[in-house]
């Protein structure tokens, strides 16, 4: 379980940063969406990963450590609040410059890039 | 219980909610009434703080939760100062929105408090998850008053802000999960305590979650190389807006100095102090790029945002002197370093409104009005902000320089600081010349009426800088007290929670 549980978190945290690192906003948005997941499941695991274990005395035999799991529910929260946001305002970059662009118009280089690939 | 240390989270949040809901949500010179004197209240509540911490560190215990597990506010020396700057600002920048930014939306006074709410909440905790909510608060709040009143380069400024906010949020939850996975606690007295009893195969997940907080309040403080976003999102915001930032710098500065002096202190046993080789070349490194930055700028808007990157590597550099045996000179810089730039910013804005297209940027236009008036105010910032005597920036960087001296450090603190204290000096002259002087004649002036309100949070921020040369030892001798409570051997704090909790106990019983 922990060895699929690490690779859950380190696929998901290099997707986000690979989408980070994008130029424009919508998968910017979708990269940190994927990080804040990763680091949800990360936080859930420093209360160290139990099988039936109920984080309530005297339901289960084993007891869950109970605060991480209030740590990643405020996480939750917060970042789907910002997420909310950050999508609100890419809608309002786009129609601002007119570019789906992280600096609201793609650099002369990234241009040239594009035109090259245009070419048949 | 005492529930003063609540009432600097509590009133602003209050006040905030209160003026969304409809008597007041549509009526401007209410809300300002309103904002003003919680503002003002805040400021008496701050001084109360401050007099109750000279005698005793006070815990407040949230909901009767008695710590480690509850949530805890901790009031000591440092804090209350930094609440009480805090106050100072936000009131300053407050009375300078009066009549300009808040007549664009009815949002901006709720957003406004929201955000000194955040800052006062993460001065106020005793709890590292609380303190990345507290963050987070301050956060949004900053997010929407950047972006207030609109327009393409807001826009833009906005996003890239929030995207590496977000980033940084992300790292500080993993940061937050390795300590919390190795150390049991998140409570930073807890944490203190238990850090030198760690095993030595944990030693090595604490030092990484460890750094990886150092990355993200680096990130808040702006330090080389995380600093990127900060020029341009300061010079998008609008005036009051960025004033208030002038603070927020700050707060990544007193985490790093609650985290890496209290956590991870001198008491931390094998972790002891790990940090500090990280933060010496970072320090060094952002004064000099700040330098450079302040030498370029085109504005004088552009050229105070690199002066606060200066001022964040300066702070960085008492820190780390002799592990931090000089800090209280470091809190007197705090102060200085924020009145300063948030009268700066307010100044550039000042003089930008009077220049036509030309804003606040270094060309040739129109000559200023009330020249006299505003030429003596930036004169004095100019003066206190280069670190020319007699005021209090003089005095703080001369007893950094001394505080270097002796140490093998000086060779590379004073060179730093007397090339950034050089450049920033012909950057000013240029722009006060450039701005009252090299005016041409042929472009009319654009007379704009003084606003008594704007003159008056100016020279409250200008005054600070006169006063804190007056009071320097008064103000020295309390910082000196509140670097000692920095690095209090953490079982004194656990005796005071032990205390309290018995009086909880006993309260019960009653």
């Amino acid at each position: 379980m922990e060895l699929v549980f690490a690779l859950c978190v380190g696929v998901m945290t290099s997707c986000g940063v690979f989408l980070c690192l994008r130029g424009t906003t919508f998968t910017v948005v979708i990269g940190i969406t994927l990080l804040s997941y990763a680091v949800n499941l990360f936080l859930f695991a420093s209360g160290r990963l139990h099988l039936n274990a109920a984080p309530i005395l005297g339901v289960s035999q084993r007891i869950a450590d109970p605060l991480p799991q209030a740590l990643v529910l405020t996480a939750i929260v917060i970042g789907f609040g910002m997420t909310a946001f950050l999508v609100v305002l890419a809608i309002r970059t786009f129609t601002d410059w007119g570019s789906d662009h992280v600096d609201g118009k793609p650099t002369a280089i990234e241009n040239v890039i594009q035109r090259e690939n245009r070419r048949p | 219980m005492n529930h003063l240390p609540i009432l600097p989270i509590l009133l602003p949040s209050l006040a905030g909610t209160l003026m969304l809901l409809p008597p007041l949500s549509k009526r401007f010179k209410a809300q300002r009434r309103v904002t003003w004197s919680v503002l003002i209240a805040l400021m008496v509540i701050s001084a109360m703080l401050i007099l109750s911490a000279r005698q005793q560190t006070t815990t407040y215990a949230l909901g009767g939760w008695q710590p480690p597990f509850g949530i805890m506010l901790v009031v000591d020396r440092l804090t209350a100062l930094l609440l009480a700057v805090t106050a100072i600002l936000a009131f300053c920048a407050g009375i300078y929105s009066a009549g300009k930014e808040d007549r664009q939306s009815s949002l901006f006074y709720p957003l406004y408090l929201f955000q000194v709410m955040g800052i006062n909440g993460a001065f106020l905790t005793g709890d590292l998850f609380n303190l990345f909510v507290f963050f987070e608060i301050l956060l949004i709040a900053s997010y929407a008053l950047l972006i207030h009143g609109g327009g393409k380069e807001k826009t833009k400024a906005g996003f890239h802000y929030v995207t590496v906010n977000l980033i940084g949020s992300a790292v500080f939850l993993v940061a937050l999960g390795t300590l919390y996975g190795t150390m049991g606690s998140l409570n930073m007295t807890d944490m203190a305590a238990k850090v030198g009893l760690l095993l030595p195969e944990d030693q090595i997940l604490v030092k990484t979650g460890g750094l990886l907080l150092l990355l993200v309040f680096s990130l808040k403080s702006a330090l080389l190389p995380l600093h990127f976003w900060l020029p341009k999102t300061y010079a998008a915001a609008s005036a009051s807006v960025v004033a208030l930032f002038a603070v927020m710098t700050k707060v990544g500065f007193y985490s790093i100095c609650r985290v890496f002096g209290g956590i991870f202190g001198g008491n931390a046993g094998a972790l002891a102090d790990f940090a500090i080789p990280w933060i010496w070349p970072l320090a060094i490194a952002t004064i000099a790029l700040g330098s450079i930055g302040v030498f370029a700028a085109a504005s004088l808007r552009s050229l105070t945002a690199y002066m606060v990157i200066v001022s964040v590597g300066t702070l960085l550099i008492t820190f780390v002197i002799e592990g931090g045996q000089f800090l209280r000179v470091g809190f007197y810089y705090l102060l200085h370093s924020t009145a300063v730039t948030g009268a700066l910013f307010l100044i550039a804005d000042q003089i930008g409104t009077r220049r036509g297209a030309a804003a606040d940027r270094f060309v040739k236009a129109g000559p200023v009005t009330h020249a006299t008036l505003l030429g003596g105010m930036f004169l004095i910032a100019a003066i206190a902000a280069v670190g020319l005597p007699p005021l209090s920036g003089f005095i703080g960087k001369v007893l950094i320089l001394d505080s270097a001296d002796r140490f093998a450090e000086q060779v590379w603190v004073w060179p730093a600081l007397l090339m950034s204290s050089l450049m920033t000096m012909i950057a000013f002259s240029r722009a006060g010349s450039t701005y009252f002087w090299h005016s041409s004649a042929k472009e009319s002036a654009v007379d704009l009426k003084v606003r008594i309100t704007q003159i008056a949070a100016i020279v409250i921020l200008l005054s600070t800088t006169a006063l804190m040369t007056v009071f320097a030892d008064a103000i020295l001798t309390y910082s000196q007290d509140a670097a000692e409570d920095l690095r209090r051997h953490p079982t004194t704090m656990q005796r005071q929670i032990e205390t309290s909790r018995s009086h909880a106990h006993a309260e019960q019983e009653f």
